[in-house]
């Protein structure tokens, strides 16, 4: 019996209060209170964090790098989606 | 490969190509990132050879962590003050984390965890040789900071910028908690050379006895270094071993000064010309010999490696047992 029965984490820091969770990265943990405990040990041991969340790996669903291109295409030919894409007279302010 | 199964629902498994017509495109993406200094992604697609190599070093590199706790390890009981043992507990338990942040990289490579802790174990995968050389006094804690971290640290900052995401990452964390061990080292070393003659004398002697064997944490010179060119080619190493000797020696040789020790080199000179200082020759046959499985404590770091894993198996079976039952009732699900 090994670590491998243990499954994988995934491991988000909060570093201060106003800022989100950040992946911070993953550890193995039989269940998830020790995969908290771990996670403070092994990631906050020099008060990098307040508050940390963990995640079964399992748990996420990802995005296919191979379907990169046409998963993230329709965002590409919309500037109009972009403040610098409007043309506004010289001068008018607050805006 | 042990852990194909469970790796399958885990969104870090690698990325499977499917089939030689697609390669081509695959292999032309991945050049053209690493050309472009993009970082590599775990589930991106990656020539088999990068991957393999990758594994390699990173676990040598988690391993040399694990086992590198045990020099040290070996003076917690021993130290002089309540400061320098709460410093030194610190230091270790920074080296077991940066084995577990490694560890973790290498998995994202598809390598289980047992898989990689089995090699080590069995002797499949190596660590780095300067931990098989033994830790005689106290002083020996100084000199491992300074000069053993030091060459790590040397050699790690540029794997900060390595192609291959994860383990850049682990390197930036790693780097940061190391300047500390660095630098309690040299304070410890510093405090041993302003004390007592006997003091300067242990100081002196374990500089003596850690100057050779750090440079050569460095790796076997341009010429012989078997690697080198594939890796700097893929990103993954950024300067040669020769290069990263040359910056350590400079750096480490005011630093000696400063701490009223000498380095073991008759040889040892700046050289104007060059804007470096010159070094004598490594012995590599002690380097081989060690490699090799020689060195004076080759058989008992990985022997009490061994023996750790087998004596906390119990600890893993009571907690996974724990965490089955709790699963069944549901009664850890908040």
């Amino acid at each position: 019996m090994t670590n491998t029965d243990w499954p994988l984490w995934e491991v988000f820091v909060r570093s201060r209060r106003g800022l989100s969770h950040t992946h911070a990265g993953s550890l193995h943990a039989p269940d998830a209170e020790f995969a908290l405990r771990n996670a403070r040990d092994l990631y906050t041991r020099r008060g990098e964090g307040v508050s940390i969340w963990v995640v079964p790996s399992s748990a996420i669903t990802a995005s296919s790098p191979d379907e990169k291109d046409p998963f993230f295409e329709p965002a590409a030919d919309k500037p109009y989606r972009h403040p610098t894409f409007y043309e506004i007279p010289e001068g008018v302010k607050h805006l | 490969m042990a852990t194909a199964a469970a790796q399958k629902t885990d969104h870090t498994a690698p990325y499977d190509g499917d089939g030689t017509a697609a390669t081509a495109g695959y292999e032309r993406a991945f050049d053209a990132a690493v050309a472009a200094d993009e970082r590599i992604e775990p589930r991106d697609w990656m020539p088999d050879a990068y991957r393999a190599t990758l594994v390699r070093q990173i676990a040598q590199h988690a391993h040399s962590e694990i086992i590198g706790m045990q020099p040290e390890a070996n003076w917690i009981t021993r130290a002089p003050s309540l400061r320098r043992k709460a410093i030194l507990m610190a230091k270790v338990q920074d080296e077991a984390g940066h084995g577990l942040y490694l560890y973790s990289a290498a998995e994202t490579l598809g390598t289980g965890r047992d898989e990689l802790l089995d090699k080590l174990h069995s002797g499949r995968q190596k660590y780095s040789s300067i931990f098989n050389y033994p830790t005689l006094t106290w002083a020996d804690v100084g000199a491992i900071g300074w000069l053993v971290d030091g060459a790590a640290i040397t050699n790690q900052v540029p794997l900060c910028r390595c192609s291959y995401g994860p383990y850049a990452r682990a390197m930036v964390r790693i780097c940061k908690e190391e300047s500390f061990h660095q630098r309690q080292g040299y304070e410890l070393l510093l405090a041993l050379s302003r004390g007592t003659p006997e003091q300067h004398a242990m100081a002196q002697d374990a500089v003596d006895r850690w100057w050779w064997p750090s440079l050569m944490m460095f790796g076997p010179p341009d010429d012989e270094s078997q690697h080198s060119a594939q890796s700097m080619a893929w990103k993954i190493k950024r300067h040669s071993n020769d290069e990263l000797r040359q910056r350590f020696v400079d750096i480490c040789v005011p630093q000696a000064e400063s701490l009223g020790l000498t380095l073991p080199d008759p040889d040892l000179k700046w050289n104007e010309e060059q804007g470096h200082y010159d070094f004598g020759a490594i012995d590599w046959t002690e380097f081989w010999e060690v490699l090799k499985g020689n060195g004076p404590c080759n058989e008992q770091r990985i022997t009490q490696r061994r023996r750790a894993h087998e004596e906390g198996a119990w600890v893993r079976e009571a907690a996974a047992a724990y965490a089955a039952k709790h699963s069944e009732t549901g009664a850890t699900r908040a």
